[in-house]
Parts: C-alpha cells; structure tokens; sequence
C-alpha cells in the first residue's frame, strides 16, 4: 500500500485529542460529510480547506482523550490521506486503521510543511520526492496492514469472516 | 513464563498467539459494552459485516447516556435506532436516564474479576476497580467482537504502582489520580496497563478504586487494573517500572486548563474565581462522592454567582440520595440537579458554560472546547475541592474548610 501526498505540518503537534479533532457535540450523527464538515473546529476552522488531500504530520500522543471513532472518521471524510505522528493514542490509531486511515509512526522532526512524500506501507519507507531521501519505518503488524489494505475492518471481516495472525 | 496479572488475564482467553509484551494474540472477549455516541456506528459496521446476531445477546450492553434526555431530533432518531437494535437483538439495553454506562455496568455486576471487557467508551478501564481487564474501542472494534466474539490485541507492558499509607482529611482518590497523571504524563503511559497494588494497611473503597481506573485512559494506558485477591502476578512477573505512592502524601490537586496532566497542588491556585460547578461524571458521580459534597453543603447556600449542576452517575444513586436526605441538602443549597447521565461531562447539553466562564468539574477530561464551549475554561478536581470551592465562589484548598 503506497500513499503519496503534500504535507500539512501542526506548528504545535502535541497531544491534539479527539476532542480537537472534532467536538462531542457533533458526534452524535451518522451524516459524514457533515461530521467532516467541524473537523479541527475548536482548534481552527479554516483546516478545513488546508488538509483536504494532504499528510497530516503531527507530534507525539495524536488522537488521545476519548474512543470515538468519529476522529478519524471526520478526518479522513475530510480528505486527510493519513497522518504521520512521533506517537499515538492507542485508541485513535487503532480506530483509523479500522475505518481505513493510514496512521504511520515516523521521527517528525525530520519532515517539513508543504512537502512532498511517499509512504510504502509494506515496504516500511517513507521517502521525499525532492531529495530522495528517506526514513525506515518500523513494521507494522501484519493483521493492521491486512486490514489496511482492505480499506478498514469492516471489510476485512466481510471478507474473512473472522481475525487472523 | 511469570505473568502479571493482566497477562494472566489474556493468557485465560487467548485463542492464537503466545502471550509476551508486543506481541499479537487473538482472545475471547467476555463482554461488550457501547453507548449512545458509539452504537449508531458500531451497529452499522456490524451490518455492513454482514452481521445478523450478536456473537451472545447476554454479552452484549447498549446504554443511552451521551446526549439525555435526547435534546434534538437527529439525536432522537439515533436513540430510536440503537432501542431498534436492541429489541431485535435482545441484548441489554439501558435507556435515558438509568445513568452512565460505567456506572450501571458496575452496579449490574455484567462483568467479573479477571475477565476481558471491551466497550465502545474510553473509560471502559473503570472496571479495572475489581480486576477485570477492560479497554475502551472504537465503534467499528466493537463491531467486530459483536460478530466474532473475539478480538486481535497487542500484550501490554505493565506498570505497577505500589500504593502504600492512608489519605488525610480534605485528600481524596481524585487526587491521586490527579497525582499521578502529573507524574506519569498524558501519554506515558500509552499501550500499557497500569496495575496497582494495594497495601494491606491502606484503605481504598470500591468507589476510589472506580475513580483511580477510570482515569488510567488519561496517561494514555490502555487498562488501570487493581490486583484482587482471585488473581495476583507471579513472583518476578516483569514490569516495565514501579512507583512507590504513599497516600499521606498526597494534597489536594487540580487540572488546569487545558490538559488532564496539567496538573497543581490546589494550594498554588487557590482564589480563582469559579462561575460554575459541575459534580457528576463516571470518574465522581457516585454515591459517596454526593455524601461528600452534601456534608460541605448542609446548611448552606451556594452564591448566586456560582451555578452548581449536579448529575448523579445513576438513577439508583439518584433514589438513595432521596431516600437519604442528601438530595434535599442538594437542593436547598441551591444546586440544579440533572438526569443521571454524561450531558455537562461531554458537552452535549444539561450545562454548557459562557465565554470566558471558569468550571470547576469532578470529571476527568478538561479539554478546550469539552464541556461544549471553547472559550469556558475546565478544572478537574474532587467533589469536596468542588463543593467548597463553590460556597465561595472561587477555589479554596478543602483542608483548610475541614
Ligand atoms: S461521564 Fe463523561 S467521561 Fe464518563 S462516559 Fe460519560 S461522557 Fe464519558
């Protein structure tokens, strides 16, 4: 699995909860182009139009606070590819792969606003168009990447019927 | 092998894998648990499966606690759907105002030491208070043990806090755990399980211990779980650290906006004005958490600057209180009492402040934007900081009051 895309770096990418990523309040929908529609509404409202089709690169504890899956839900209805974050909350980063949002764990500090990446999922690199460089990643669990590669869990079961290591 | 205990735990419920830190297992999954933010997508996914009966009805809880009573029709259309489910399932199904979900799970006795839990609900790890390894999902998660019965998971890494020595007057579990995410950090604790272990001199009601699990999530663990007298680690069970606490130690502590491990002595805040008080919560809702604040309340009057919302954590305790008397020292104080439920917690109604207003809450997450509005500030601190702070209408270190 290969995502390709331009950076949106946060400026301060610590500890964003899912509170910020989108608020309690306009959880409680099934609508979601209109959950996509508060993404990050707190935090500032004009992300909206900036992370549509980027990389999200973030600090450490991305997606901590609460379980609702809505977080990565509103992100990627709102057009994020995937994001890329020195750690995650266990929660958040379970929840994205399983509704199929690539959440990958890189040193960011190596990587800029507005650039242009590659990420080999299975491979396990992450490198630069411009410079050729790049960065290891560390493997990933291969039930995470079997669902990935489905396109989330619910099709993964669907298909499968049960879970496999 | 030696085993911690929560690797004793999924070692009892492992179907495939080996069971070692890091490393991927498959286990049985012993009971199911989502609520009214989480079971609309947690129902849908398990129809897209092509799900037609839950993996065991008797395993399986809905509660509607996130937005009651139901404060518009598009959320009115989500509880009809989840009460849909629920019939046609025959699962277990706790409607608006019965309380909130860790609450009623508790006082219903649904799940037992040394089982596996897993709801829909970051504070799922509350039941680790008697020793059942619990961990809050995602929807779609949950729709996949409602199909399978199962789950996948990674064996946790533990750490173990030795809890030694009694709480003084005025100090209480909030506190500590308040305590110990300053310690510990908002992520320092991210995918392991926190397992505490109580001296036999030490003190520590069920109703504390609810508390201090409850709020393992806000080091990022993925379980807080006390040991028990059915299930303790091996000798040389291996822990990644240990933390020695001694509750005499402890002083009143409070969060400060906008994070959970932003984390002070009450004594270096004291005097900041406070426009709302907020008791309730599934970390401070419970019975004796309204004993406490009744006690500073009784006989007195809470100043017309400060609104004071109170929501029991469920109607059962709701009951006792209007059995007990407390109810009306509640009420005579001048407190709004609200349906049991999450409301002011999650910001969905029942509470939501003003612009630049101060809430001094006895829940767990002080968020921007948490309790619904993102220009009102949170602070986390226990229900007789709370209640004190409220007579005065700014905050006042309870040690000095009591
Ligand atoms: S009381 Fe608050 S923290 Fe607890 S389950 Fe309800 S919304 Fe979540």
């Amino acid at each position: 699995m290969i995502i390709k895309g331009k950076t949106y770096k946060f400026v301060n990418g610590n500890d964003i909860n899912t509170d910020l990523i989108i608020a309690g309040k306009y959880t409680k929908t099934l609508d979601m182009n209109e959950l996509a529609s508060h993404v990050f509404e707190d935090l500032d409202s004009s992300l909206l139009e900036v992370i549509k089709s980027k990389i999200i690169i973030a600090g450490e504890n991305f997606g901590c606070g609460s379980s609702r899956e809505q977080a990565p839900l509103a992100l990627s209805y709102a057009g994020v590819k995937a994001v890329v974050a020195k750690s995650f909350a266990r929660i958040f980063y379970r929840n994205a792969i399983n509704i199929g949002l690539p959440v990958i764990i890189a040193n960011t500090n190596l990587l800029n606003n507005d650039q242009e990446i590659n990420i080999d999922l299975v491979q396990g690199i992450l490198s630069f168009k411009e410079t050729n460089d790049f960065i290891i990643l560390n493997n990933m669990p291969t039930i995470m990447i079997d669902i990935l590669n489905k396109g989330g869990l619910v099709k993964y079961l669907k298909d499968e019927g049960q879970f496999r290591i | 092998m030696t085993y911690t205990v929560v690797e004793k735990i999924i070692n009892s419920h492992c179907v495939a894998g080996i069971v070692k830190p890091g490393n991927i297992v498959i286990v049985e999954v012993d009971f199911i648990m989502a609520s009214d933010t989480t079971a609309p997508i947690a129902i849908k996914a398990f129809k897209e499966m092509n799900g037609i009966h839950v993996f065991d009805a008797k395993k399986m809880a809905i509660v509607i606690d996130h937005a009651t009573p139901c404060p518009n029709n598009k959320i009115a259309n989500l509880h009809k759907n989840i009460r849909d489910f629920a019939y046609e399932q025959e699962i277990i199904l706790y409607d608006e105002g019965e309380g909130i979900c860790h609450q009623l799970i508790y006082e219903n006795n649904h799940v037992k030491t040394g089982s596996i839990v897993l709801g829909a609900d970051s504070h799922t790890c509350t039941y680790g208070a008697w020793g059942s390894f619990s961990s809050g999902v995602g929807a779609t998660d949950l729709a996949g043990v409602m199909l399978t019965g199962k789950t996948w998971m990674k064996v946790p890494d533990s750490i173990l806090i030795n809890i030694k020595g009694n709480f003084n007057e005025g100090v209480f579990a909030k506190d500590l755990i308040l305590y110990l995410s300053r310690l510990i950090g908002a992520n320092g604790a991210s995918y392991k399980v926190l397992e505490f272990c109580v001296d036999k001199d030490t003190q520590l009601r069920m109703d504390e211990k609810l508390t201090i699990a409850n709020m393992s999530i806000e080091m990022g663990a993925k379980a807080g779980i006390f040991q028990t007298f059915d299930i303790v680690p091996d000798d040389n069970a291996k822990y990644e650290k240990m933390i020695e606490i001694n509750l005499s130690k402890i002083e009143p502590m409070i969060a400060v906006p906008h994070y959970v491990d932003n984390v002070y002595p009450v004594s270096e805040y004291i005097g900041i004005p406070i426009d709302q008080v907020f008791i309730g919560s599934c970390t401070n809702g419970r019975l004796e958490d309204l004993e406490v604040v009744a006690k500073i309340l009784k006989g007195k009057k809470i100043p017309k600057n400060v609104r004071m919302r109170i929501a029991p954590a469920s109607k059962k305790i709701l009951e006792k209180i209007s059995e007990n008397g407390v109810l009306n020292i509640l009420l005579q104080s001048g407190a709004i009492i609200l349906t049991p439920g999450c409301g002011p917690c999650v910001g969905t109604l029942g509470g939501i402040p003003a612009d630049g207003e101060k809430v001094l809450s006895t829940s767990n997450r002080n968020f921007l934007g948490r309790m619904g509005n993102k220009e009102a500030e949170i602070y986390l601190c226990s229900p007789a900081t709370a209640a004190w702070s409220a007579l005065h209408g700014k905050l006042i270190d309870p040690r000095l009051e009591e």
